[in-house]
């Protein structure tokens, strides 16, 4: 009997402990999640309304007028509208943003795992000095290749191009050493059975340990993806043509016409830059977050 | 062991090699061209005067010695990375151990953390300067003021706005080293809690003996990799000040400056110093953060 009521003690310390743990992730989380809130009501206001004192919570005016019947389902976007007249080329920075990601994603994939398997699987001379070149460059700053970089876009003449956004992310070094980790831990057999069946080494790659290799080039790629996402200096340089920039190079400098564009358009903007990442990330929410996680432990 | 032999081992091994150089080819090639050589050029350009082609240590010397912007966008970014990476990892490892617990939702709360990363800064930089930090009708004074708290001029004030860029590196970074630090303590055996709890160990000290020491080689990872993304620190001091607002001097990093005195100066011999000097800052303070690895963090083989 007092075992029983012990653990039953604890169970309730227990609760009691969860529901202080849930009421500070409760309210941090609206801390995370506010801003999100704030941009999207902020893209249905007018301008007076965006620069109310205090702030108003809900927009009032353009859904009134939608409401009411005074204006048609349209115009509720119709921030969003005089934005996209406006920046009529919006539809350009979602293919170039999306053409960068999704070279980058390949070329990396591709790119260093192949190197992978070679210097996780292969013996040559001078592995060891070879894969320090990778290994050095895991500490560079980029920003430090990047005046060089720009002068080969310009004399390749890849400027103002998809290519150009691309272009630094041919190879990588952080994707060689993350894909090495793990065909080094894929077992020997697999590829010394497949030789003796008369495989080379590119048909051992290519059909038994790339295919195995699923989660950690899913990671790769999401890793790669955030990345390209968030850049911001490299699109501003090399493309530097409104119509060529990506979403995020756009964003700064929609952000700059202030006279053009007010609080209310440029939150619509933000939502419309936002929005493509945002779904797939609420899709694919497992992979990414463990994705991000086992680029991280595995670095 | 038979089989070996049976394929003749000098051969084979000749065209593992062929195999393996060619595997390597595309990366090495790659890192060669758009990376090392590079770098190499960068030091040389930061060696050489821009208009006079004459190489020597002016651009350093004018760097160190005449440009009070330089010295300013060190103190910048010293800041902002010490404004940063302490806070930021506190949070990051206190709502990792706070999720650590067996608590329904703990997905759905990851998830919601880890939001800011899939937005890129430049979005995010945005929708913080204009509907957040706005000092009139941004959300943020409007809350401080219902607890009875005058907020300041977020954005416009030169001795606030460094504070604001921190505000929203954390919130954008914590999901980020949460989810490592998460999968760290996860990644520790229960054992260990079951016996700390049997021998009458408080939750604290389980905290402080067992997960810290567990995980530090992972929060010792995270601290260096905070670090050296803040001493780059580039996009939110961009999105948040430009060159001819009043707030500029106060926000401009060593990497904003680069970008300017490159690009918009267009004088990439100088730039280039900058960054250097940026690399060399970098190195040091990972050099000096390695020193104290082995004073704090535990490897278990």
């Amino acid at each position: 009997m007092p075992n029983q009521v012990a653990t039953v003690r604890t169970r309730k310390k227990i609760k009691k402990g969860n529901i202080v743990i849930h009421c500070v992730l409760i309210v941090a989380s609206l801390l995370m999640i506010l801003p999100f809130v704030w941009m999207v009501l902020a893209s249905f206001k007018t301008f007076g309304e965006s620069i109310r004192i205090p702030p108003l919570f809900f927009p009032h005016s353009i859904p009134g007028k939608v409401f009411s019947g005074e204006k048609g389902l349209g115009y509720l976007f119709t921030n969003y509208q005089f934005v996209l007249q406006r920046v009529d080329y919006f539809g350009q920075l979602y293919w170039n943003t999306f053409a960068m990601i999704a070279g980058r994603i390949l070329l990396a994939v591709f790119t260093s795992s192949l190197a992978a398997y070679a210097f996780a699987k292969l013996n040559f001379p001078f592995k060891n000095f070879l894969f320090s070149i990778v290994l050095v460059q895991l500490m560079m700053p980029n920003q430090i290749f990047i005046v060089p970089q720009f002068q080969m876009t310009v004399s390749l003449g890849i400027n103002n191009s998809i290519a150009g956004l691309i272009f630094p992310g041919l190879v990588s070094a952080f994707g060689t050493f993350f894909m090495r980790q793990f065909y080094k831990g894929l077992p020997n057999e697999l590829s010394e059975s497949a030789m003796l069946d008369g495989c080379n080494h590119w048909q051992i790659f290519t059909r038994i340990l790339f295919p195995l290799t699923k989660t950690p080039v899913m990671a790769l790629s999401i890793f790669t993806a955030v990345f390209a996402w968030s850049d911001l200096m490299w699109p501003l340089i090399v493309n530097p043509d409104n119509h060529q920039a990506t979403l995020a190079s756009a964003l700064s400098k929609i952000q700059l016409m202030s006279l053009v564009f007010k609080t209310p358009h440029l939150m619509a903007v933000s939502v419309l830059a936002m929005i493509p990442m945002i779904v797939l990330y609420l899709v694919f929410q497992k992979q990414f977050v463990e994705g991000i996680a086992m680029t991280g432990l595995k670095a | 062991m038979k089989q070996k032999t049976l394929h003749r081992p000098g051969k084979r091994s000749h065209s593992e090699w062929a195999w393996g150089y060619a595997f390597i080819a595309p990366t090495i090639l790659g890192l060669v061209i758009l990376n090392i050589i590079p770098f190499f050029q960068s030091v040389w350009l930061s060696l050489q005067d821009k208009y006079t082609g004459r190489p020597g240590f002016g651009n350093y010397i004018r760097m160190f010695t005449q440009d009070g912007l330089f010295w300013r966008s060190n103190l910048n970014t010293l800041v902002f990375t010490l404004l940063t990476v302490p806070v930021g990892v506190l949070l990051s490892l206190l709502f990792a151990s706070l999720l650590n617990h067996n608590i329904k939702g703990r997905n759905v709360y990851r998830g919601i953390f880890f939001l800011p990363l899939v937005c890129a800064p430049a979005a995010v930089a945005m929708v913080w300067r204009w509907v957040v930090f706005n000092s009139q009708s941004g959300f943020l004074n409007y809350l401080l003021s219902k607890i009875g708290i005058t907020g300041p001029n977020w954005i416009t004030d030169p001795n606030v706005v460094m504070f604001s860029i921190a505000i929203v590196a954390i919130w954008s970074s914590i999901g980020y080293d949460m989810v490592l630090l998460l999968a760290g303590m996860q990644s520790i055996p229960k054992v260990y809690y079951e016996a700390a709890k049997i021998d009458g160990v408080s939750p604290l000290q389980q905290f402080r003996y067992i997960t810290i020491p567990l995980v530090s080689p992972t929060l010792f990872f995270v601290i260096i990799m905070r670090t050296m993304n803040a001493l780059r620190q580039f996009d939110l001091s961009f999105m948040f000040a430009k060159d001819t607002d009043p707030t500029f001097p106060a926000v401009q990093t060593l990497i904003y400056l680069f970008y300017r005195e490159t690009y918009v100066k267009l004088n990439p011999n100088y730039g280039s110093a900058i960054v250097i000097w940026t690399l060399l800052l970098i190195l040091a303070l990972t050099a000096l953060q390695f020193r104290g690895e082995k004073k704090w963090v535990y490897y278990d083989n």
